[in-house]
């Protein structure tokens, strides 16, 4: 007998998932329920990864070589720019918040949905219209100014599709906007009873940091690309030299707003290993407090770090000396990060299922990328490497290392209570470890290539380097492997998966009391809140060593 | 197998920079040591049903812990900020005595002159162990100087003077590279640095192509451009003088003090209207369009000549 049937209840009707609650196209175009809207956004975000990987494996192809066999010089901007487009605006950015932020932010608070619900699909429409502009770009010959748009040449000198490129990447910047202010008001009003600050999971509180930065960041690069567009559509003057104009004020808005969109990227990968880590070591999250302030320390200081960008760019070497000390400071809260989840594993009972591999890779690869920007926060060091190969390799570690990691631990913690199936574990754990080797062997090499000189955005290159090119180029088709094998087992354990229970991982969590797939309401009763989150087990114990199930009765009565 | 593992330190400042670069390094690679080794000897050791100990929490796994790792963390950072920054900020200004050579960037050009007037493209013939300070501007886009071996970069940027200096310790050929992306042909926007002896370097440039130096280009514009017909000492009109102008703090006539550097002589020549000298009529017309960049370099270095022939006497 269930517990309410105990409690002299009557048992709830029979009513569908969210999946099954309506199977129309329209019932999933003109939803508001913030799962199928993640859902949504998920699709569409596996096709941009995919666009964006497609456009990468010719240009790690053409790499081999160092002067080129199949590409044009014009085909290959484009192609890396157009790569560096879709990934960071229509890939990362909405990776993590969009897809399992929408899903498990009112799931995890005990609501029953976003704060806005319809803002909530307006704003994947606005991804979907910035989608298109950015393929009409492609499909019209593309855009070969680098992801950067760096004036004058985007304003002034390049003969490709500027205009819609930049007007594809300000329209989805709004849908960024209105995905921030839906999930900082969802955090603000809707928290269940009890919920206080801080019980929240780490996931909310950087799902929350990274709605802020949003909201702060993303109209200054909207204001940016309207001047690029300004001044290359209307002639305005105002980055041209020749008119008055100033070329680096660019990059300072451009900056301003890409610095902090870095850890929009890396923020929600954060939060996603700190709910999977103390899962499969059964142990509480180590200074869970000092943890939260890590992460508000790391969205405010994020904001005034952006001109470690520019050191060698002409700005005043007096700027240059203060962004660098922030730049330093700012890696204080990302270590304190590290150690944290390091420190949890203590004294743990650590299972290691394909989730908790690529959180484990997660904090490999940002520990490394992360001490890599210790090269670059030091000026000297900065200009030697900065614009190689060894910025390209830094910030792969942090954005795909790190935070496309997390997405496919995320993926694969979350998958069960998504779509209510078990994907096969022995696939997903080869996929996991494939992930972290094959991305170690396409960016290690880089760091050398890039501390040896190797310029980024470089078609053709003095064949010196074309060893470090080649271990790239093989590493990389290692990677793809690895990315599109999820594709197919995730695909096959929708129809032939076993059924998922309600929590498979024995996790904390409101996300885990509901059923998997949840109703569309989330919650058939309103979730009291009287605890802080990962109690897995006593405060000053470490972990039990009893069955998952066992603990998680315990923990959550 | 020297050549793929190891860039030549062939100015004074790599020896810096790798020095950093060694440190960082170090200090990189004793941090992961640390995580992974815990992470691996953590994940071993606690593995799910393993017989390690678990129980009470040790009372030192606390607060304490937290804040001390951080301050170490910090303390640790702030050094090598002040370590890094004390090196960049020694570096920061040429030697008085370095030669000037002046760096012209275009699509996808790069190109250089000597201040005798020898110009070379692609190209820079420099004597080892003098310094050499680089004047550099672009014709159209972002550009970025970028020599490997010497452990330099600066952007070099349209519509205004950015400098950089190297002091080359080593003979030899070494590459120098475009690092900003300037469109199509950026990757093949390189050419090489040759490092001479003192003497083969005179002998080399004596021998180039007699151009005349960037000062006397300068004066031969100033006439033909028509600015003597207010800035030279025997004119009628009211217009500042410009002898030993180059270097001075000029008064503005909006209460600004600014320093008459290669910036302000050529917002002066194109923007006359934006920095107008205490005491004169806003009269002069702009000469954009009119001036090319290497125009402005050679009107800069006659202004410059002026100066210096004012601080002789």
């Amino acid at each position: 007998m269930t517990d309410a049937a105990l409690a002299g209840e009557l048992p709830f009707p029979p009513r569908p998932d969210y999946l099954r609650a309506g199977s129309t196209l329209l019932s999933w175009l003109a939803t508001t329920d913030h799962k199928r809207i993640a859902i949504l956004y998920a699709l569409t975000i596996t096709v941009f990864f995919f666009m964006g990987g497609a456009a990468i494996t010719a240009v790690r192809v053409e790499l081999f070589v160092p002067n080129g066999w199949f590409l044009t010089s014009d085909t290959y901007n484009r192609l890396f720019s157009f790569h560096g487009i879709i990934m960071v605006w229509f890939f990362l950015v909405p990776s993590i918040p969009n897809t399992f932020g929408n899903f498990l932010l009112p799931l995890m608070i005990g609501a029953p949905d976003v704060a806005f619900p319809r803002l909530n699909l307006f704003s994947w429409y606005l991804t979907l219209v910035g989608g298109i502009f950015a393929v009409y770009t492609l499909v019209a010959g593309g855009v070969d100014t680098g992801w950067t748009f760096y004036t004058p040449f985007s304003t002034m000198f390049s003969n490709t599709h500027v205009l819609t490129a930049a007007a594809a990447v300000f329209v989805v910047g709004f849908a960024s906007i209105a995905t921030g202010v839906n999930f900082i008001a969802t955090t603000h009003m809707l928290r269940a009873p009890g919920m206080t600050w801080f019980r929240l999971p780490m996931f909310v509180w950087s799902i929350y940091a990274t709605s802020i930065v949003m909201v702060l960041s993303t109209p200054v690069l909207a204001i940016s690309l309207m001047l690029v567009i300004a001044e290359r559509w209307l002639g305005l003057p105002i980055f041209d030299p020749a008119r008055g104009g100033d070329p680096i004020l660019f990059q300072h808005l451009f900056w301003f707003y890409s610095h902090p969109a870095v850890y929009i990227m890396v923020l929600p990968a954060m939060g996603v290993v700190s709910e999977i880590i103390p899962c499969f070591a059964r142990r509480r999250l180590f200074g869970y407090d000092f943890m939260v302030y890590a992460i508000i320390a790391i969205a405010g200081i994020g904001f005034f770090v952006w001109g470690h960008h520019m050191f060698v760019s002409g700005q005043s070497p007096y700027a240059s000396l203060i962004f660098s000390f922030l730049s330093f400071v700012i890696a204080v809260p990302s270590a304190i990060k590290v150690f944290n989840w390091t420190a949890s594993l203590y004294r743990g009972q650590i299972s290691f299922n394909s989730p908790m591999i690529y959180a484990l890779g997660f904090v490999g690869l940002f520990t490394t990328g992360g001490l890599s920007g210790l090269f670059l926060a030091s000026i000297p060091v900065d200009v030697h490497v900065t614009d190689t190969y060894f910025v390209v390799a830094h910030f792969h570690y942090i954005m795909v290392g790190g935070s496309v990691s997390a997405f496919f631990g995320a993926l694969h913690f979350w998958w069960p209570k998504i779509t209510g199936k078990m994907y096969p574990e022995s696939w997903a754990q080869f996929a996991a470890i494939t992930m972290y080797f094959g991305f170690n062997m396409t960016f290690l090499p880089q760091f050398v290539a890039g501390y040896l000189g190797m310029p980024r955005r470089y078609h053709t290159y003095p064949a010196e380097f074309q060893v470090y090119n080649v271990m790239s180029s093989a590493g990389a088709a290692v990677l793809a492997a690895a990315y599109l094998l999820p594709l197919v087992y995730l695909m096959w354990s929708l129809f032939h998966g076993a059924r998922a229970s309600n929590n498979p991982w024995g996790a904390t969590g409101l996300e885990w009391t509901t059923t998997s797939p949840p109703p569309p309401h989330n919650f058939d009763l309103q979730p009291l809140v009287d605890r802080a989150p990962y109690q897995y087990h006593a405060e000053g114990e470490s972990a039990g060593s009893d069955a998952p199930e066992v603990q998680n009765a315990r923990s959550l009565r | 197998m020297n050549a793929i593992f190891a860039l030549p330190e062939a100015s004074t400042q790599a020896v810096r920079v790798d020095g950093i670069l060694a440190a960082l390094v170090i200090v990189s690679a004793l941090t992961l040591a640390l995580v992974f080794g815990l992470l691996v000897s953590f994940a071993i050791r606690y593995r799910r049903g393993s017989k390690a100990k678990r129980g009470r929490l040790p009372e030192i796994v606390n607060r304490e812990f937290e804040v001390g790792w951080t301050a170490a963390t910090f303390f640790l950072f702030a050094f090598l900020f002040w370590w890094a920054a004390s090196a960049d900020v020694g570096a920061l200004t040429a030697p008085a005595n370095a030669l000037e050579v002046h760096v012209l960037a275009k699509q996808w050009m790069w190109k250089t002159q000597h201040a005798n007037g020898a110009r070379e493209i692609d190209e820079l013939h420099v004597p080892v162990g003098r310094p050499v300070r680089l004047v550099m501007t672009s014709q159209d886009v972002i550009h970025s100087f970028f020599v490997p071996a010497f452990r330099i970069k600066q952007d070099v940027l349209p519509g205004r003077n950015t400098e950089t200096w190297f002091q080359a310790t080593k003979l030899g050929v070494f590459p120098l590279l475009c690092a900003e992306y300037c469109g199509t042909n950026h990757s093949a926007m390189r050419g090489r640095i040759t490092v001479m002896r003192e003497e083969d370097y005179a002998r080399w440039l004596s021998a180039q192509p007699e151009g005349d130096d960037l000062a006397h280009v300068g004066a031969k514009l100033f006439v033909s451009q028509g600015c003597s017909g207010c800035h030279a000492s025997s004119s009628a009109v009211h217009a500042p003088k410009l002898e030993g102008l180059y270097g001075r703090t000029v008064q503005l006539s909006d209460g600004r003090q600014v320093r008459a550097d290669d910036a302000y002589i050529r917002d002066s020549m194109l923007q006359p209207k934006r920095d107008i000298v205490a005491g004169f009529d806003p009269i002069m017309p702009s000469f954009a369009g009119l001036l090319d960049d290497g125009d402005i370099q050679s009107l800069t270095a006659f202004i410059r000549s002026l100066g210096q022939e004012h601080g002789h006497d």
